[in-house]
């Protein structure tokens, strides 16, 4: 094999970028099954979620210890897993910005590239590098993470609609919280379908982000590299 | 991210790297376990999640300004038509009699003489056009008349330096607030809905109408009061619902 021509793709993840990583997931995991529930007790459309897929005990268990079909139990595990969402978005979010992760990776993003490499992906000949992400990739992770803060910005607003009265205003009122909070919340699933489908399409990028590192087949350098 | 040249990969990496993202994979499995109906209803998942909910009591109390109004709304917003609300049909919510209702007092109180509804309703009342929140989601905004609870405790002698104040209510409900909440100036004794006398299905004779916490934390049909400084259970608290419940 010949040096100077052909790369070795390798992505690598820090410990501190894994582990905020894995927390979000979980929180976010929480946090959805756990609304979805409470979702149900007061639907906003004309549909509700199975049982099965929401957290919050057995329902019917629930009813005959404690009048309620669980939802006491999902509102305990939504104000709980809201502190582990927190700490680990701002972990997330100062790693990120202080590795340079951010400006390095994410960001160089313009309108021009995405639509080259959407265009791409649509046509499935987008190829997936190991440790470069194309501008499609950066839209979806910038995107969610803006999705994680709008929730967590609507969250505040259902929660404490007299003592953060101006941000429940912003969202045009408690209504309009509600609403938002739930479209983003279907962004975010929406996020994570795809990003696991494409996980599952390219499994190397699980093993960077559970050990650190995977490393793929070399590719040839596009010129000027 | 950077490239190194010219690395070979060996089969022992590609083999580590087939174990690892087997183990991977089995965590995701765990993560999707969460969903299972078991977690929720174990007791070491219920004693993380209570203390949890008392750390949000913490922090609810520290949130909550004595001062900040809850906002009001112009009166035509009103629901005319207010849901009825309790763990039981209405048929069966209480109905009392105005000629033998006497309202109780005990605790940190200094006249602990009994009210009947007559006196209660020569207290200066005022009006509130608020949105009440319901813990599961929905929310409808009413007119509620009736007196500052303030304005009852000072009458009454009521040591405010007490950290709660805890209620019963003639359905068996019980419900206990703590007392910067107690004499925030919108919190009433509700004596009237729309401009009528408190229906008996809405708590006949006063109800509590708290405009800074959930509907829940507004108990009807009051028949006690007490003023103390060890927290008074709430009826939904005991099934799990958050004590302090603030919004």
């Amino acid at each position: 094999m010949s040096t100077g021509t052909e790369f070795l793709e390798i992505q690598s993840h820090p410990l501190i970028r894994r582990v905020a990583h894995w927390l979000l997931a979980l929180s976010i995991v929480i946090m959805v099954g756990s609304g979805w529930r409470i979702y149900n007790t007061s639907p906003i459309f004309p549909f509700s979620f199975p049982e099965m897929f929401t957290l919050g005990g057995d329902g019917a268990i629930a009813i005959v210890h404690h009048n309620d079909g669980g939802v006491a139990n999902a509102i305990a595990w939504h104000f709980a897993a809201m502190w582990l969402l927190g700490a680990s978005v701002l972990l997330y979010f100062l790693h990120t910005l202080f590795t340079g992760h951010l400006r390095r990776d994410l960001l160089p993003v313009g309108p021009r590239l995405f639509w080259r490499d959407f265009s791409a992906a649509a046509t499935f000949r987008l190829e997936h590098r190991l440790g470069e992400y194309n501008a499609v990739q950066k839209v979806f992770y910038l995107g969610v993470l803006l999705a994680i803060a709008i929730m967590i910005l609507s969250g505040l607003a259902i929660w404490k609609p007299v003592q953060l009265q101006f941000l429940t205003w912003m969202f045009g009122g408690f209504q309009g919280a509600r609403l938002v909070h739930f479209l983003f919340m279907s962004a975010i699933v929406g996020f994570m379908v795809v990003h696991l489908a494409l996980v599952a399409i390219v499994p190397k990028t699980l093993v960077a982000m559970v050990t650190g590192r995977a490393t793929g087949a070399p590719h040839r350098a596009p010129a000027g590299e | 991210m950077a490239k190194l040249p010219g690395l070979q990969r060996t089969a022992l990496v590609a083999q580590i790297e087939r174990r690892v993202l087997l183990r991977g994979t089995m965590s995701l499995g765990a993560v999707s376990l969460l969903g299972g109906c078991d977690i929720s209803d174990s007791d070491a998942v219920q004693g993380v999640l209570g203390a949890m909910s008392r750390w949000n009591d913490r922090v609810q109390a520290a949130l909550f300004s004595p001062t900040r109004l809850a906002p009001v709304f112009d009166e035509r917003l009103a629901v005319k038509d207010f849901r009825y609300n309790a763990y039981y049909p209405k048929q069966k919510a209480p109905v009392l009699n105005a000629a033998d209702y006497r309202l109780e007092l005990s605790g940190l109180i200094g006249d602990k003489r009994k009210w009947t509804v007559d006196q209660l309703h020569a207290l200066p009342q005022q009006s509130q056009v608020t949105r009440h929140v319901c813990v599961e989601g929905w929310s409808m905004i009413g007119k509620w008349s009736g007196t500052p609870l303030r304005t009852f405790l000072d009458r009454v002698g009521t040591d405010t330096t007490a950290r709660y104040v805890g209620f019963t209510c003639a359905d068996g409900y019980y419900e206990g607030i703590d007392m910067p909440t107690a004499l925030h100036p919108q919190t009433i004794m509700a004596f009237q809905l729309s401009d009528r006398v408190l229906p008996s299905e809405f708590g006949f004779p006063f109800k509590l109408r708290i405009p800074t916490k959930l509907g829940f934390k507004n108990p009807k049909w009051i028949t006690s009061i007490t003023v103390t400084n060890r927290e008074p259970p709430g009826f939904w608290t005991d099934r799990g619902y958050n004590w302090f419940s603030g919004i």
